[in-house]
C-alpha cells in the first residue's frame, strides 16, 4: 500500500525539479557570458601574460625579450627606489590601516545611539570616502599640508592622514554590524553589573569581529593600492626622498613612464603575491579572535 | 530628565566637534576657489579670503592647453555616465546567473569571482594595457568602458547578488508556473524588484570612474579626451602661483556632481555600501 502511494511523489518533484532549474543550463551561460568573457581576456589571460612578462625585457614596442630571473633580482638585490617603495607602502599600510579602523569603530559607536540626528551624522561622516579618492582632494591635500610634503616623514603623514580621513566608510559598515547584536545582551550585562569598558570587551568586541575582519581585510587591500594622493602630492615622483613613492606610482613609473614593462610586471606579480600572503596570513590570525555567532561558517 | 537632555546635547556637540576638522577640506576649497591665486599658498589654512574674487572661475571660461574646459567636463561625464551603464548591464546579468540559476560550475565560478574583488589591478595593468593598444584603441575612452562592459567590477556582482538573495523565491516559481523563462523572469521580475541595486551600483560606478585617475592617466594621452582628474593634474605640474587659483577652483568644480548624487541619494548609498560588508 506504501509502496503505491510512495511511488509517484517524487516522480512529480523530480519533474518539477527539472523544470524549475533545468530548463537549459546553457541559459545560466547566456546571462554569466559577458563575464566570462571579462574574466578570460581582462583577468586571468592577463595574469598569465603578466607573468610572462615578467621573465622579459619588453618595451610595448618590440617584441619581449627572455631574461629569466632577471626583472626580480634586480628589483630585490640592485635598485634602491624598489625597497624605498616597499618601506614607504609598508608604511602607510601598517599605519593607516589601523588608525582608520580605530577611527571607525570609535565614531561607529559614538554615534549609535538613539537619535534623529543618527542619519545625517552618519552621512556626514561618510560624505569624505565618496570625495577622497579624486584629485580636487589630493589637490586640497597639497595646498593644505604644502609645508609638511617637505620633509620626508610628514609628506607620508599627510598621505597617511588622507587615508584615515576616509574613515567613514568602514564606520558605515561597523555601525550597521552594531545595530545587528541583540540588546539582550547588553541588558544581561547590564544587569550583572559590568562596566563600559568590561561590556566592550565581552560583547561589543566578539560579536563585531566578523565585521572587523572584513574591513580590516578590505582596508589592507586597499591600502596596499592607493595611488592618487602620492602621485598628486609629488608631482608623480614620490619626492622627497622616496617618502612618497607608494608601489604602485614606482610601479606605474616604470611601466607607463620608462616603459619598462617587464620590469613593471615583475612588480605587478610581487604585488599581487604581497597582497595574497598578507590576506592569508590575516585569515589565519584570525582563526585566534573572529568569533562568529552558531559558528554557521 | 535634565541631566539625559544635558547628556544629548553633550553628545551632538562632541559629534559636531568632530565633525568641524573633518569637513573642514572641503569647505575650505569651495572658500579658496574664491581667493585670489597669490594668497592660496600664503596662508593656506585660513578660510575666508581677504576679498572675494571670482577669477579663478571666470577663467575656467577659457582654455586649458587649447581645449575648452567645458570639454573635460563633457568627457568625464561620458567616461562616468558610460561606465554607469556598463556596470549596471553586465553586473546584474552575471549576479542573476549566481544568485538565482543551477549550473554546474557555480560554486567554483562564484569563488573565483569573489577572488577577482581582492585582484590588486596592477598585476594586469600592463597586459591589458598591451590588449587595448594592439586592438588601437589606446587614447579612447574604450579601455575604460569596455572592463565594466565584461562585467570586471566584482563587487558590484557582489553587491546585486546579496540583494537578489534576499527575494522570496515564490515570486520566481510562480513566474515559472506561469510559463516565463529564466530571461523573461530576470526582466520583468527580478530587475525592478532590485532598482536599489542597480541604482546603487549605477551611482557608485559613477562616482568612482569619475574620480578615478590611474586607468585615465594611462589610457588617454590627447589633451582633447582629457578628463577632469587630466585636466587638473596638468595645473600641478605647473609651479605658477597664479594658476593656484583656477586650480582650486576646477577642483571644486570637480566635486560638485559628487556631492549632488550623494545629496539626493545619501540613504541608498550608504544602506548600499554597508550591506555589502555584512553578509560577506
Amino acid at each position: 500500500m506504501t509502496t503505491v502511494l510512495d511511488r509517484p511523489v517524487p516522480a512529480v518533484t523530480a519533474a518539477s525539479g527539472r523544470r524549475r532549474y533545468g530548463e537549459r543550463p546553457s541559459v545560466a551561460y547566456l546571462f554569466l557570458s559577458p563575464w566570462v568573457v571579462g574574466a578570460l581576456l581582462l583577468t586571468l589571460g592577463p595574469m598569465a601574460a603578466s607573468l610572462y612578462l615578467s621573465f622579459t625585457d619588453y618595451d610595448l614596442f618590440t617584441a619581449p625579450e627572455w631574461v629569466g630571473w632577471d626583472n626580480y633580482v634586480r628589483a630585490l638585490t640592485v635598485d634602491p627606489h624598489f625597497w624605498n617603495a616597499v618601506e614607504a607602502t609598508g608604511k602607510f599600510v601598517l599605519i593607516s590601516v589601523p588608525v582608520q579602523l580605530a577611527a571607525a569603530l570609535g565614531v561607529a559607536m559614538l554615534i549609535n545611539r538613539r537619535s534623529r540626528a543618527q542619519g545625517t551624522y552618519r552621512s556626514a561622516f561618510y560624505a569624505p570616502s565618496l570625495l577622497g579618492a579624486s584629485v580636487s582632494v589630493a589637490v586640497v591635500w597639497r595646498v593644505i599640508f604644502n609645508d609638511w610634503i617637505g620633509t620626508p616623514e610628514r609628506a607620508l603623514l599627510a598621505l597617511v592622514l588622507l587615508s584615515v580621513w576616509q574613515f567613514g566608510a568602514p564606520m558605515v559598515i561597523f555601525l550597521a554590524g552594531l545595530q545587528q547584536i541583540p540588546s539582550e545582551y547588553y541588558d544581561a550585562a547590564a544587569v550583572d553589573g559590568a562596566g563600559p569598558w568590561r561590556t566592550f570587551r565581552s560583547i561589543t568586541l566578539p560579536m563585531l569581529s566578523p565585521v572587523i575582519f572584513f574591513n580590516l581585510v578590505y582596508d589592507t587591500i586597499r591600502a596596499f593600492q592607493v595611488f592618487t594622493g602620492a602621485y598628486v602630492v609629488s608631482n608623480g615622483t614620490g619626492r622627497p626622498s622616496d617618502s612618497t613613492l607608494f608601489y604602485t606610482l614606482y610601479l606605474y613609473e616604470k611601466g607607463f613612464v620608462e616603459f619598462k614593462m617587464g620590469y613593471a610586471s615583475a612588480m605587478g606579480w610581487m604585488l599581487l603575491v604581497a597582497v595574497a600572503a598578507v590576506t592569508a596570513l590575516l585569515f589565519r590570525l584570525s582563526r585566534n579572535w573572529v568569533f562568529y555567532a552558531g559558528d554557521e561558517s | 530628565m535634565n541631566a539625559a537632555r544635558l547628556r544629548t546635547a553633550g553628545w551632538h556637540l562632541f559629534v559636531l566637534l568632530l565633525l568641524t576638522p573633518l569637513l573642514y577640506p572641503i569647505v575650505w576649497l569651495a572658500a579658496a576657489s574664491f581667493k585670489p591665486g597669490s594668497e592660496v599658498l600664503e596662508q593656506s589654512l585660513s578660510l575666508l579670503p581677504s576679498h572675494f574674487v571670482f577669477d579663478n572661475y571666470r577663467e575656467l571660461g577659457g582654455e586649458l592647453a587649447g581645449v575648452p574646459v567645458w570639454r573635460f567636463f563633457a568627457n568625464s561625464i561620458l567616461v562616468a555616465g558610460g561606465s554607469a551603464l556598463a556596470n549596471v548591464l553586465s553586473c546584474s546579468l552575471a549576479a542573476y546567473a549566481f544568485a538565482r540559476l543551477r549550473f554546474r560550475l557555480r560554486g567554483p565560478l562564484f569563488a573565483f569571482m569573489l577572488a577577482t574583488i581582492m585582484l590588486p589591478a596592477h598585476a594586469v595593468l600592463i597586459p591589458q594595457y598591451t590588449i587595448f593598444q594592439r586592438l588601437g584603441m589606446v587614447d579612447t575612452f574604450w579601455p575604460l568602458i569596455l572592463p565594466k562592459l565584461l562585467a570586471t567590477d566584482a563587487f558590484f556582482i557582489f553587491l546585486m547578488v546579496q540583494f537578489m538573495r534576499n527575494i522570496p523565491r515564490e515570486l520566481d516559481e510562480a513566474a515559472r508556473l506561469d510559463g516565463c523563462g529564466s530571461i523573461r523572469i530576470f526582466g520583468a521580475v527580478i530587475l525592478p524588484l532590485v532598482r536599489p541595486a542597480l541604482v546603487t551600483t549605477a551611482i557608485f560606478t559613477f562616482i568612482w570612474t569619475w574620480n578615478d585617475f590611474l586607468s585615465q592617466l594611462i589610457y588617454l594621452s590627447d589633451p582633447e579626451k582629457y578628463t577632469l582628474p587630466l585636466a587638473l593634474r596638468l595645473f600641478i605640474d605647473t609651479t605658477d602661483q597664479a594658476s593656484y587659483g583656477p586650480m582650486l577652483a576646477l577642483s571644486a568644480l570637480a566635486l560638485v556632481p559628487i556631492l549632488l548624487f550623494f545629496a539626493a541619494f545619501q540613504r541608498l548609498l550608504v544602506e548600499g555600501f554597508a550591506t555589502s560588508g555584512l553578509k560577506g
